[in-house]
């Protein structure tokens, strides 16, 4: 099977990859651009590991196609942090211990993220709503969600 | 072994500093087990049988052989028992034909043969084209069906001399302990119940799939890159299962997305050694989900019999207990465990445990925190529920009366040492979540847990650099932040800034053997032995410093980072910074480091005891859980929102495992629900916020009093929840999960 050429932006750089038309955008991102932040944990869309955005839209990458994403932009948990400086929620994360084994965090970074920019004052059923679609078997989400709010919170205060 | 150490007024040990790996787990750039590549790299594939358990005819491979983008293909054949006679025995033998079958396919997702090709995708077209003949032979994937007399054997000659005569094949180790005479016992009674229980299979849902890198070349020396909670038996086995001396296969343990035991064994890794041997060339191999639930190790299916009887007062005059555990189609289900730790919070008179590990069609189990522990909480601390709802007396006050404390005779055998348990409870009466209201239609349930917890083979190796800062490397892999840990512990003890610490976890050719991050073991184990290597270090320091000043070694002592002298008849001196020792060691006698090597035993016991409301909604059938407290005994807790962590986490696996997670057979033996879409674990919504309380009861054996805090914090949920649920539907739960079918039949059931 021939591959499709796709070129598209991803976390503000212009990239280009060849890719079979099976291939999944994690795939892309993972194999070909070596971005492996995104995880695959389930290749169904149900564990939220390989969450990006595409367009500002958040995505189980493992559910789109690689050849889908032909200009586009999408954006992945590498370029979340502005150069050394980390966004508050990956500092909050830190802080408060938000990640155990850590394979979920950075799907769960982009969607608390995305879910920060549509709503910068969720309460804690908005957030832990938003956040059901990404498995986290380590810590029983409760300080994810603790250290969502307050970024929130602080957010809210610094703007 | 003597320690003589401090149990408080510690600098470091209790903050809670940032995690070392905490700016590369929230960056993307952590490598986990698939995040890592080699040039010429091969992708690799895995062929599954389809049958729960059928005779492997023929396997032909011709097809997939001659294709342009295949590499190699392997198959049994190509394993040590076959190339290298006589072979293998015991639990190297199980896990190789667990890893490859070897004459029959023992239940669905067995591995049949694998692919090594070019890319990904054309390894998983490849598999296609492997042509495979089986003769479908009779099946059980049900332990009671299992242990019948009509049951199909899954393999005759497994069972072990502690097995009766007269039970099936299939019954491949039995457990039996206690003391007392329990029928006395039960005479004493005022009540006695006695119920029967069954939990269903669960998996430990790891969000990183196994995945691994392997290069083995003819010459016999290999290098293996994988996701593992213990690389040095990762090399052992896989050395063995290979053919080739453990020495020369170096593995490296990526980190790691998760385990709770189950990846405290082999899978793929032989099988990735094997096709990069075969090829020459790097093979990656990574599982999918559904491989992950088909073909790793979940935990034991079970059924079980209590008996208990109590006085009026609350007294347990006898209990007693049958454990059956379905371990899939080899030996290993933890029937022992269960029945070890079934009535093991409890100072009994009269007790009798009866533990079978059965074999079925089904994949073959794996540890998942404290095995065989929860399935027996639930149905013990059911039995002594419904007994104080019967008596009409609280069930902290019961759990209280009976308690096991320090001098109880275990009802597995040996006295207790210091332990935790009544201070659990007592936390637990006290608790403001104990005495909140509770609305109509919700239930409140309270469930003790135990777990052993473990010492095991433990190397650590510290080393001090020029510029005073210290590098550890310890052998077990940090799941959970066992890296800040370490690190606060050797602050605590050289006196230097956590920060000056780097913790790595070293690959198998740096240090000596380290049994795997399993058995709560590592904050105590691998945390023992770098208190010991830093005090090795100081030991060091304090010679240079001794010999630098002039006087005898034994006239310095180390205080706050600096070597001092011991009095003052040692002489005065101006205290000496580790930094300034360091800065010119390698005049003053060569690099200073730490060392230390032993299996410590003094792992210390630990108890929990938890606290659930639930509400259960009539109509549906659906619970939710509004309310969670964990009271658990940490000895001491080095990094305290770690040790929070490691509770929440256990809370919220036992909600899983309680109200929803179950491995579901169809007739044909396959699994039904391998995806997480239908094997659903808790997500975000399902669950409260899940309070913590940390006792600190020391360990005796731990220098600054850790007991492990890893496995407990699962056992007692499954029990609670369902005396939660129980007392808020009105009906007794017998069986897990108590989804919301089943609490539908149980609501119809009572009319």
């Amino acid at each position: 099977m021939s591959k499709f050429h796709v070129s598209t932006t991803v976390n503000g750089d212009t990239v280009e990859y060849l890719c079979d038309p099976r291939e999944t955008l994690l795939d892309c991102l993972r194999d070909k651009l070596n971005l492996t932040g995104a995880k695959e944990g389930c290749g169904t869309g149900d564990c939220g590991a390989c969450s990006v955005t595409v367009d500002g839209r958040l995505v189980c990458s493992c559910l789109m196609l690689g050849v889908e994403a032909d200009g586009k932009q999408i954006e992945t948990v590498e370029g979340i942090a502005e150069g050394d400086v980390l966004h508050p929620l990956q500092q909050k994360f830190i802080e408060h211990a938000a990640l155990q084994c850590g394979i979920c965090t950075p799907g769960i970074l982009v969607a608390a993220k995305s879910l920060l920019e549509k709503n910068p004052n969720p309460t804690e059923e908005e957030t832990r709503y938003w956040l059901a679609g990404n498995l986290c078997r380590c810590t029983g989400y409760d300080k994810i969600i603790r250290a969502v709010m307050e970024t929130a919170a602080e957010l809210r205060e610094a703007s | 072994m003597a320690l003589d150490d401090r149990k408080s007024g510690f600098t470091f040990v209790g903050t809670r500093p940032n995690r070392p790996d905490g700016l590369d787990k929230v960056t993307g750039r952590a490598k986990f087990g698939a995040d890592i590549s080699a040039p010429g790299m091969l992708f690799g594939a895995v062929l599954r049988s389809p049958h729960a358990h059928a005779r492997i005819v023929k396997i032909d491979a011709s097809k997939a052989e001659a294709h342009k983008d295949v590499k190699a293909v392997v198959t049994r054949a190509d394993f040590a028992d076959v190339l290298f006679k006589p072979g293998l025995e015991g639990e190297f033998w199980n896990v190789l034909e667990n890893v490859m079958a070897g004459e029959k396919a023992l239940y669905d997702g067995h591995a049949v043969a694998a692919i090594a090709a070019t890319s990904a995708l054309a390894a998983r077209d490849a598999l296609k084209l492997i042509e495979v003949e089986y003769e479908v032979l009779p099946h059980v994937t049900d332990v009671d069906k299992a242990m019948a007399t009509d049951a199909p054997v899954i393999r005759e000659g497994a069972a072990d001399y502690s097995v009766p005569e007269g039970m099936h094949p299939n019954v491949v180790r039995y457990h039996d302990s206690g003391h007392g005479d329990v029928e006395a016992g039960f005479a004493e009674a005022d009540l006695v119940i006695e119920d029967s229980f069954v939990t269903e299979a669960t998996h430990q849902g790891y969000i990183e799939p196994h995945a691994c890198l392997a290069m083995l070349g003819n010459d016999g020396k290999g290098e293996l890159w994988c996701t593992t909670q213990g690389h040095w038996i990762a090399q052992k086995t896989c050395a063995a299962l290979l053919g080739i001396e453990t020495s020369q296969l170096r593995v490296t343990a990526s980190e790691i997305g998760g385990g709770f035991g189950g990846k405290t064994t082999v899978f793929i890794e032989p099988v990735a050694l094997a096709l990069s041997r075969k090829a020459n060339r790097p093979v990656k191999l990574v599982m999918t989900r559904s491989e992950v639930f088909r073909a790793t190790g979940p935990t034991s299916s079970a059924s079980m019999d209590i008996k208990i009887g109590m006085k009026k007062d609350g007294t347990i005059t006898a209990a007693q207990g049958v454990f059956r555990l379905q371990g899939g189609a080899f030996p290993g289900a933890p029937g022992d465990m269960t029945a070890m730790c079934a009535f093991a919070p409890y100072n009994l008179t009269n007790v009798k445990q009866i533990g079978y590990d059965v074999m079925a069609n089904r994949p073959k189990q794996a540890a998942y925190r404290a095995p065989g522990a929860p399935m027996g909480a639930f149905a013990v601390e059911s039995v002594i529920d419904e007994l104080c709802k019967k008596l009409d007396l609280d069930p902290v006050d019961v759990r209280l009366k009976n308690a096991a404390h320090e001098g109880t005779k275990a009802s597995y055998g040996p006295r207790y040492e210091r332990i935790g348990l009544v201070e659990t409870l007592v936390a637990a009466k006290a608790h403001p979540h104990y005495s909140a209201p509770l609305k109509p239609g919700q239930g409140r349930g309270i469930s003790c847990g135990f777990w052993f917890n473990h010492g095991g083979e433990t190397s650590v190796s510290l080393a001090l650099s020029e510029d005073g800062s210290a590098q550890l490397m310890v052998g077990t892999p940090d799941i959970g932040g066992s890296r800040a840990s370490m690190a606060l512990m050797a602050a605590e003890v050289l006196g230097i800034p956590y920060e000056n610490i780097r913790v790595t976890i070293a690959d198998t050719a740096t240090l000596g053997y380290n049994d795997v991050s399993h058995g709560s073991r590592v904050t105590y184990a691998s945390g023992l032995a770098t208190i010991k290597a830093a005090k090795h270090a100081v030991e060091k320091l304090s010679e240079r410093a001794a010999a630098k000043w002039g006087i005898p070694v034994d006239a310095v002592k180390w205080e706050d980072g600096c070597a001092v002298p011991s009095g003052p008849n040692a002489g005065d001196f101006d205290p000496m910074p580790l930094a300034d020792i360091t800065a010119d060691m390698g005049s003053t006698g060569g690099p200073i480091s730490g060392h230390f090597e032993a299996t410590p035993e003094g792992a210390g016991v630990s108890f929990g005891t938890h606290i659930v409301d639930a509400e259960v909604d009539p109509e549906t059938g659906k619970t939710s859980v509004t309310r969670y407290t964990v009271i658990q005994d940490a000895g001491k807790a080095i990094h305290p929102t770690y040790v929070e962590g490691q509770y929440q986490g256990g809370a919220a696996q036992g909600i899983g495992w309680a109200l929803n997670e179950e491995y579901i057979y169809g007739d044909d033996g396959r699994l039904q629900n391998s995806i997480f879409l239908d094997y659903r674990i808790p997500v975000a919504s399902d669950l409260p916020m899940i309070d913590t309380v940390i006792v600190e009861v020391p360990n005796p054996g731990h220098p600054f009093g850790v007991r492990g805090v890893g496995e407990t914090g699962i056992v007692p949920p499954l029990a609670a929840i369902a005396n939660a649920v129980s007392h808020a539907a009105g009906v007794r739960m017998r069986q897990l999960p108590m989804s919301p079918p089943r609490i539908l039949a149980a609501l119809k059931d009572n009319g």
